[in-house]
């Protein structure tokens, strides 16, 4: 199996750092890509920010760890922090388990809708992992 | 410096068959993972494990000098060690510092192999052949084996389906050359995860067909390949250290807290005055365990902390599967080196709070 044999939603939008971002009118939820998961391995800590904590495109806003590996979260877009995955905190291997479902991270006001055109989409982001691993 | 390309070992094209993912470990490629390092850690600790380590060195050190040899440079009594047995020890410096840790196999009087860290082969080569006379000829035979780590608490009832000794019958750190589904090698009770296991040496050619024959009889007994990222976190919860992390050729023997080890009374070794008089004066520093209070995982190279003054370095740190608690080492003064001593480890900024323990972490129940 090639790297790029993940599932990837169409209805999402990926960054290069591997998050993905689901848009539902001005709120964005957040969360890792299979593929980032499956990079980190077991996930065993999530530092996520706080709620009302502004994020800026492109920035980490918070941090995963494996048992090896630490990894920073980066924003997709820019907003304000709406809610945080609590559940995650006890149950952190749910990112492994379900990245797209019960293992988003956290939920933006978006400030600015067009920010996500500028995302990849899941073609773009299959292509791009592939020539990543490559 | 261009980056050489990684050495391979006769298992790497057997690990990744089954799924490895690897990885470039001190210029050896090597799995770090088949399915998940949580659950090849627990695989060790409750059934077992096979790993392999033939990027390790081995030297070999023959003739009528080479037992004087091996008490000159390091600091266990290899004059104690039966034939057929084998022992940890360090080779010493000077000052009392770690050139490399090892573990010496006694063949006989005139003929001892040494288990070597990989990356430091080259260099113990060196070091062990400028202190040798003509009595001795010492070899780096490190190509000539590949090395398989079988561990777990069920590692020797399936390692006595395949041998034609009874695994049984070696006592911890006693050694057999026997045949293991066949091929010929040496097999010693002997690893580096706190559990029950066998190191079994072979020629290269065999070794995939061993690791192969190995699976494939254990499997119904919970045996699973396993890489690098479980035999380091198996290491540290039994506080096994880490050469290069735990202690190099700065630190001394007791401030690593080998002490155990250092046997002064066999007579001179190198490094034995500076050892003795750190003794009689106490050493300045020592590596302690700690565990974390406060959430977040201690990183080798996170800062410690003592009343918000930088008092050492995580040297190992990581998450305990079994032990369930983010776990580390670190060097420490040595009078905050107490079980209890109130510590913070510096995690992104931000200090979460941490507490000396006893090391090990784990041990295994007998």
């Amino acid at each position: 199996m090639s790297k790029g044999d993940g599932i990837y939603p169409d209805d999402l939008k990926y960054t290069r750092e591997h998050e993905w971002l689901a848009v539902h009118g001005s709120v964005g939820t957040i969360g890792l890509t299979h593929y980032a998961q499956s990079e980190l391995g077991d996930i065993v800590y999530v530092e996520m920010p706080v709620v009302g904590s502004p994020v800026v495109a492109g920035e980490d806003c918070g941090t995963v760890e494996s048992v090896k590996a630490v990894s920073e979260i980066f924003a997709p877009a820019s907003g304000e922090i709406l809610e945080v995955n609590g559940t995650l905190t006890a149950s952190p291997e749910i990112i492994n388990k379900d990245p797209y479902g019960e293992g988003w991270l956290v939920k933006v006001k978006l400030a600015d809708l067009k920010e996500a055109a500028g995302l990849m989409s899941a073609a773009e982001y299959r292509k791009y992992i592939e020539e990543e691993s490559n | 410096m261009v980056a050489e390309p990684p050495k391979t070992t006769p298992l790497t094209e057997t690990c990744r068959a089954l799924g490895g993912r690897m990885i470039d470990f001190a210029g050896w490629l090597l799995p770090v993972q088949f399915s998940s390092v949580l659950e090849e850690h627990q695989a060790v600790r409750t059934a077992a494990g096979l790993f392999d380590v033939s990027h390790m060195g081995e030297i070999e050190v023959r003739g009528p000098g080479a037992l004087a040899l091996v008490q000159r440079l390091t600091c266990n009594d290899a004059g104690q060690i039966p034939s057929g047995r084998a022992q940890y020890s360090v080779l010493t410096n000077d000052t009392g510092g770690v050139v490399d840790d090892v573990i010496v196999y006694r063949r006989g009087a005139a003929e001892l192999l040494l288990v070597v860290n990989a990356s430091n082969t080259a260099k113990d080569l060196a070091w062990i052949r400028d202190h040798a006379d003509r009595e001795v000829e010492v070899t780096d035979v490190s190509a000539r084996w590949a090395l398989l780590a079988l561990q777990g608490p069920r590692a020797s009832e399936i390692l006595a389906d395949l041998a034609a000794t009874p695994p049984a019958a070696l006592r911890p750190f006693a050694f057999a050359e026997t045949t293991v589904a066949g091929v010929p090698g040496v097999v010693a009770r002997t690893g580096y995860t706190g559990e029950d296991g066998f190191e079994i040496f072979c020629r290269p050619e065999a070794a995939a067909d061993l690791f192969g024959r190995l699976i494939e009889t254990g499997r119904s007994r919970g045996l699973r390949p396993c890489g690098l990222g479980s035999r380091d976190t198996l290491r540290l919860e039994a506080a096994m250290r880490l050469y290069g992390n735990d202690m190099d050729e700065t630190t001394t023997l007791i401030e690593a807290g080998l002490e155990s080890i250092v046997r002064f009374e066999k007579g001179e070794f190198i490094g034995r005055d500076a050892l003795l008089r750190q003794r009689a004066a106490g050493p300045a520093r020592r590596l302690v365990g700690f565990e974390m209070i406060d959430a977040g995982i201690a990183r080798h190279g996170y800062r410690v902390m003592i009343d918000s003054v930088a008092a050492g370095t995580v040297t190992s740190g990581s998450p305990g599967p079994t032990v369930k608690k983010n776990i580390g080492l670190v060097y420490l003064p040595a009078v905050h080196a107490q079980t209890g001593s109130a510590i913070a480890v510096e995690i992104r900024g931000r200090e979460a709070r941490a507490s000396v323990v006893p090391t090990p972490f784990y041990k295994r129940a007998r």
